[in-house]
């Protein structure tokens, strides 16, 4: 009876109990109105027999953990010591946790120390380059010399299923937590990468009086299309620049829709009165771009920059030529040049 | 101006306006005998398909009766809206401001049939 009871219990407290924000809702928001209130007597026990365990064996269970995690741990991305210093830790709070608290919604107070420990370790060892699956095993790799402690402790069969449901959903709830601040991590560093690269990717460049340079540098989506159009015209304006060279040397692959955006924005700098040119073209972009029948209309193409700098400058009237001889050249040709 | 007649765009055009202006400009051309059209319509905030299509008959008129249309100082909003409207105005001039059209109205009449004295031939020192 004890058995069932503890069991619905627990169902109880799942909804989503482990999903929740650090500090977020507190415990109890999302369950039913019916539901049991957070005094329910079954848990209790439960985890009180835990935190007897957790007590008395304290340094056992943390020497058999690390032990656990050293056996399949990549070595050098983690000095033991801090390995050791983190599991300390963590199971200092969960103990702690269970003492006060005796529940095992880790989405409560008792818990903020455990989960604020487990933020910090996950933020970390995304940065570290560790694997999600690495990260939540530091969590799930308690598990065996917990259920081997209790298993040494318990008396009957009823008691250890009991404490070993307990023992399972208090380390699967804190391994989902950690994959989750782990992803978090990750989706930060994502976000911010990408923003980086939008404001690195878009430069206009004066070349000349009158040239323009866009070294595009990335893949060419419609937000970046977007982007780089508006600062071209703006620029445009700006300059009063009669040619724009468009270089995709750094354009990684070129389908129909980025020839469509490439399109467009020779179209717009053409509105606004101005050339554009087109270069950086590698052969097997030239190949790609007839295979796949894009037609660049009139727009001038050349494969390098200095090809279409070269033709800008003819298009504003100026030429390059040599003023004096090269300074790299054997005076003997300086002279023969010079009679 | 001459040869040359210079529309600047100062409202927004809604479409029985812009219609009116077509016609004006149309008797304008063949009245002056003029050889190029520019139209400044760089106070134009606002411009919509129907905006873009007229642009684009008025070249085709002025072409029609042997002018050249350039159309100056298209602020970078609307060119944007334009080519995403689909409105690339093809065979329409453009140049940034009034001098870069005027010079490129000048040349391109001269490439037609000959120079083209615009604003006194004091200009042509440059």
């Amino acid at each position: 009876m004890d058995h069932t009871r503890a069991r619905s219990g627990v169902r109880d407290l799942h909804p989503s109990a482990g999903l929740r924000h650090p500090g977020g809702q507190p415990a109890g928001i999302g369950r039913g109105a019916n539901s049991r209130q957070p005094s329910d007597p079954v848990p209790e026990i439960n985890t009180s027999r835990l935190d007897t365990i957790l007590d008395q064996r304290f340094d056992e269970l943390l020497a058999a953990w690390i032990v656990e995690q050293l056996q399949d741990f990549r070595r050098g991305q983690i000095s033991e010591s801090d390995l050791r210093a983190q599991c300390a830790e963590l199971l200092q709070a969960v103990r702690r946790a269970l003492s006060e608290g005796g529940t095992t919604n880790i989405a409560s107070q008792p818990w903020a120390a455990a989960r604020d420990l487990l933020t910090r370790v996950s933020s970390q060892r995304a940065q570290q380059g560790f694997a999600p699956s690495e990260t939540a095993t530091f969590v799930l790799s308690l598990k065996r010399p917990l259920f081997d402690a209790l298993r040494r402790e318990a008396n009957d069969a009823d008691t250890l299923a009991t404490d070993v449901w307990t023992v399972t959903e208090v380390l699967d709830r804190l391994a989902l937590f950690t994959t989750e601040a782990y992803l978090r991590s990750r989706e930060d560093l994502i976000t911010r990468q990408q923003e980086d690269m939008l404001e690195l990717s878009t430069p206009v460049v004066k070349l000349w009086d009158g040239v323009l340079a866009l070294p595009m540098i990335g893949t060419l989506d419609s937000s970046r299309t977007q982007i780089v159009m508006e600062s071209l015209l703006e620029r445009i304006v700006e300059t009063g620049a009669d040619v724009a060279i468009l270089d995709i040397t750094g354009v990684p692959t070129v389908d129909t829709l980025t020839a469509q955006h490439l399109l467009k924005t020779v179209t717009a700098a053409r509105l606004m009165g101005a050339e554009c040119i087109i270069s950086g073209i590698r052969p097997q972009i030239a190949q790609t771009i007839v295979h796949l029948g894009v037609d660049l209309g009139d727009v001038v193409t050349k494969a390098t920059l200095a090809d279409a700098f070269k033709l800008a400058l003819s298009r504003i009237g100026l030429s390059v030529g040599r003023a004096r001889p090269a300074t790299t050249q054997a005076p003997a040709a300086a002279r023969a040049s010079s009679d | 101006m001459g040869p040359v007649l210079l529309v600047s765009i100062q409202v927004d055009l809604h479409d029985q306006l812009a219609l009116s202006l077509q016609d004006d400009l149309t008797n304008a051309i063949t009245t002056h005998g003029s050889k190029g059209v520019l139209i400044d319509i760089s106070a134009l905030s606002v411009v919509d398909s129907f905006m873009g299509r007229m642009l684009a008959n008025i070249a085709g008129i002025a072409r029609v009766l042997d002018a050249v249309t350039v159309v100056v100082g298209m602020q970078p909003a609307v060119a944007i809206t334009l080519v995403e409207l689909g409105l690339s105005l093809e065979g329409v001039r453009t140049a940034l401001n009034i001098e870069k059209g005027i010079t490129m109205l000048r040349a391109a009449v001269a490439h037609r049939d000959g120079p083209l004295h615009v604003m006194g031939d004091a200009d042509d020192a440059d």
